[in-house]
């Protein structure tokens, strides 16, 4: 039987729901199968609400479900919130089962805090009580468990209480539970595959890219890139600062980048406003800079720990005057991890600053992925002159006017000739100028810039069929979602294909053009009120889109909304 | 005399008479006396009539926004050591656009000399009322008077800045002076410096300045350690206005601080992907 099994675990802030999830993602990954898990959770450190869901599949798993199979509660309010998802040969775990509204016969008791209590001595060990639970209950092996705790719990002490308090939980749904579990999972070969969120894969990203500046503001969801980059300052060599704004952030980028290292920062979309006026300099100065930009939802701080794609047209407009620039929204975790390190690569050829476009859905999710090969990560820095060059040239001009609009590079005392560059327009060598014939000729090398560029961005992914009735376009973060709906849809035998978008701008138009040339009816799938894409999409083909489905709840897609959405579209 | 020549860059464009002519001589003195070859300097400079200042010397030249300097000074020098970083901008510029960035790299305590051409009025926008305005000055968009000047000489004290002078744009012999000291200082120093704008600010002449500045080192009474004896000292301002040195203090610099300098500047550091598998295990 196909495994694709949908546990939520839920409970308030501060009850470990969300390093629950990240055990279970690894557990199961190191069983040989792909796992995806995502997060929910509000803007507070203890009460509330947050929930995770972890899929677990035998092949591989992109989005998560609507149906949940598991429900683990920690509290009461986990069972009156989502008792209603868990289908009918599904389970709930709970401490008391006068907690459910209706179906109380799902509900399995399992004295969490009291065998976290009396058995492991300690009550915060509840939820590996529960793990434990879940292991029993699934048939998965105990053992692979405990060989994630090892990693996870560094105090022995207390690792010693988690796996006595796995064991409990263990134990006693094993002698207890009535009715085997429809859902039984063993382990499979270790694949060696790992587990990761976004925020990691870009921080990961960025190292192997050899950044070796950081300058950042705190800002969820992008905050945890800054602090994993942080933690490998010596081992990569590479100097991270926390600025007193994100104004500061990006100018000090800026000076790194200038200086001759390869720089990012991190941040949101209220950061991002601070930083515009900075994005403008690094298009004027020709700086090259990374931005990791994570969304949530706006305007104003909106919904801090939640999702959005709202930024995009902001971001592929930020600042007054007109630059070259890229925009990048991964869909997947592997895609942050190679965008990124191909947003640095871009943004020294082109001397552009570079914007890497995720969401906090992304971010925060994670997924079952192979381990990135170090050795075909390629690093192109462009050109830059070193000091045997440049010292046979006379007077160095930083901004040269060049066919292709790119001009060699040199960094301060990388030899004798100065460097100078300008926020005021200025000429060759970098100083100011006033007169409208340097003025024409500047803005047309820099803007020149974007037709290299565009022979380096690659076409978006297409799914399924390539001549189909109808099309639906995504962008960023809703790949795997948008990329299931296809396959729930292909079982309803609907003509249907998929293309998303990737590498956002400059648009790789000719695709489009031809879909929208073949498909009957189009449709945009975003996490946005207007339909940002599909405004992108007429703004650069000429053509509408049939449709637009948006979300704007601070929620992710499911693959099931989608397929509901597009059905009511008459798609 | 050293030979100043070869840090003569383009024309100026200020006004005739301008008080930003003294400083121009002084840092290209400076430069001079401590030999600093032009390569080796990288001027940062905001918007504003300051902000030209490094288009008219010889050195690596960033012109940032307005309010900007600081933050990209500090970039770069992070990214590169051996450089010798000087921020430059304007009352307007630096106390005001940029005063967050100004109070938090006191405090962090970067190696970076920050000069500030207190003229006390927006020269490059035409004479309206900066933060060092003094009170009660009618100009165009304070027709009512200007309200309370910012200090800057106690902000940065409070701020335990390592380096704080000040000096007078119509004295180069002695601006000169703090600008060599401010270079040498280990951390951040800062440089207030009086600049006349003759063009718009017609209270702050030369000859109000000149009959107001005396020198703390005249009499060698004046102590710049004593902390409480700088931020009296920092309340100075009408009839008489102390210039000098008035606060200095042996602090850790940041840059110091940052383990990936140890091994020479970043500049100069490998870029290498193959470490970052090693990290890849913590993720199994
Ligand atoms: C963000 C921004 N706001 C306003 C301006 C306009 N502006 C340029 S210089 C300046 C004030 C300059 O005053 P100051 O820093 O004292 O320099 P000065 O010209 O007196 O040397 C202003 C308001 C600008 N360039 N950028
Ligand atoms: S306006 Fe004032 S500060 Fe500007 S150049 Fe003229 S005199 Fe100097
Ligand atoms: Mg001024």
């Amino acid at each position: 039987m196909a495994v694709d099994l949908n546990i939520l675990i839920g409970g308030e802030a501060g009850q470990g729901v969300q390093s629950i999830g990240l055990i279970l993602s690894k557990v199961f990954t190191r069983g040989g199968y792909h796992v995806f898990t995502d997060q929910d959770y509000e803007s507070r450190i203890r009460g509330g609400h947050s929930f995770c869901r972890v899929r677990i599949k035998d092949t591989q798993v992109q989005a998560i479900s609507e149906s949940v199979d598991l429900l683990v509660a920690l509290n009461r309010e986990s069972v009156d919130l989502h008792e209603k998802e868990v289908v009918s040969t599904g389970l709930i775990i709970a401490e008391n089962d006068k907690y459910a509204g209706g179906d109380n016969k799902k509900i399995f008791v399992l004295p969490m805090s009291e065998l976290a209590k009396n058995k492991a001595g300690n009550p915060l060990t509840a939820n590996s009580v529960a793990l434990g639970a879940l292991m029993a209950i699934t048939g998965y092996e105990l053992e692979l468990l405990q060989n994630v705790f090892k990693d996870h719990f560094k105090d022995n002490h207390v690792l010693q209480q988690n796996i006595t308090a796995a064991v409990e939980g263990y134990t006693y749904t094993k002698n207890n539970v009535k009715s085997s579990f429809h859902h039984q999972v063993h382990a499979r070969e270790d694949t060696h595959k790992i587990v990761m969120d976004g925020n990691e894969a870009v921080a990961l990203g960025a190292l192997a890219a050899g950044c070796k500046f950081v300058s950042a503001y705190p800002m969820t969801p992008s905050t945890p890139v800054i602090e994993y980059m942080a933690s490998k300052e010596n081992e990569m060599g590479l100097a991270v600062i926390q600025a007193e704004d994100e104004i500061s952030a990006i100018n000090m980028t800026i000076g790194a980048a200038f200086a001759g290292v390869r720089s990012m920062t991190a941040t949101s979309g209220g950061g991002f406003c601070l930083m515009v006026e900075g994005f403008g300099l690094a298009g004027m100065t020709e700086t090259p800079i990374v931005i990791a930009y994570g969304q949530r939802p706006g305007p104003a701080i909106g919904l801090p720990t939640r999702m959005e794609q709202g930024d995009l047209q902001f971001v592929l407009r930020a600042s007054h005057g007109e630059f070259p620039r890229a925009v990048f929204a991964p869909g997947t975790i592997e895609e942050a991890f190679w965008l990124t390190v191909k947003a640095f690569n871009m943004a020294e050829k082109y001397q552009i600053p570079v914007v890497i476009l995720y969401d906090h859905y992304l971010a925060d999710s994670y997924n079952t992925v192979n381990r990135f090969d170090m050795t075909t990560v390629t690093i192109d820095r462009g050109l830059i002159l070193g000091s045997d060059e440049l010292n046979s040239i006379k007077d160095y001009k930083r901004h040269k006017i060049t066919p292709n609009g790119v001009s060699p590079r040199a960094f301060p005392l990388a030899g004798e000739p100065l460097v100078v560059t300008d926020s005021d327009e200025h000429n060759e060598a970098g100083h100011m100028i006033e007169d409208a014939e340097t003025r024409t000729l500047m803005m047309q090398k820099r803007m020149r810039k974007l037709f290299s560029l565009r022979q380096d961005i690659q076409p978006p992914k297409l799914y399924g069929p390539k001549n189909a009735g109808s099309t639906l376009i995504g962008w960023g973060s809703t790949f795997g979602p948008l990329k299931e709906a296809i396959d729930l849809l292909h079982h309803e035998n609907i003509s249907v294909n998929m293309v998303h978008y990737s590498e956002i701008w400059p648009f790789y138009k000719e695709t489009m053009v031809d879909i929208m040339a073949h498909s009957q009816h189009t449709f945009t799938v975003e996490n946005n009120f207007t339909g940002q894409f599909a405004d992108l999409i007429a703004q650069e083909t000429g053509n509408l889109v049939s449709g637009r489905i948006v979300k704007y709840d601070g929620r992710p897609f499911s693959p099931e909304y989608i397929v509901r959405e597009f059905n009511k579209m008459g798609g | 005399m050293e030979d100043k020549s070869i840090y003569t860059g383009i024309q100026p464009a200020w006004c005739p008479g301008c008080g930003n002519f003294g400083i121009l001589q002084a840092v290209q003195r400076a430069f001079a006396e401590l030999k600093i070859k032009p390569s080796r300097v990288l001027m940062v400079s905001g918007i504003g009539q300051s902000g030209k200042l490094p288009h008219y010397l010889k050195a690596n030249v960033f012109n940032e926004l307005h309010g900007r300097p600081i933050p990209a000074a500090i970039g770069a020098k992070i990214a590169n050591r051996e450089l010798v970083v000087i921020a430059v901008s304007g009352d307007g510029d630096g106390y005001g656009e940029g005063g967050n960035h100004w109070i938090h790299a006191m405090r962090r305590n970067h190696d970076i000399t920050y000069l500030v051409h207190n003229n006390q009025i927006y020269g490059l926008t035409k004479g309206q009322a900066s933060p060092s305005s003094d009170l009660g000055f009618v100009t165009k968009t304070t027709p009512d008077g200007a309200p309370l000047p910012i200090n800057p000489i106690a902000v940065a004290i409070s701020c335990e800045a390592s380096f704080v002078a000040r000096s007078f744009a119509g004295d180069v012999d002695h601006l000169s002076a703090m600008i060599k000291l401010g270079i040498s200082h280990k951390g951040f120093a800062l440089i207030d410096i009086l600049q006349p704008c003759v063009t718009f600010n017609h209270k702050n002449t030369y000859s109000w300045y000149r009959e107001r500045v005396y020198k703390l080192e005249d009499g060698g009474q004046y102590n710049p350690d004593d902390k409480m004896a700088a931020f009296s000292k920092s309340q100075e301002w009408g009839d008489r206005i102390p210039i000098g040195v008035i606060y200095r203090k042996v602090r850790p610099v940041y840059e110091d601080l940052l383990p990936a300098l140890k091994n020479g500047p970043l500049t100069r550091q490998k870029l290498d992907p193959l470490p970052v598998d090693r990290f890849l295990n913590e993720f199994a």
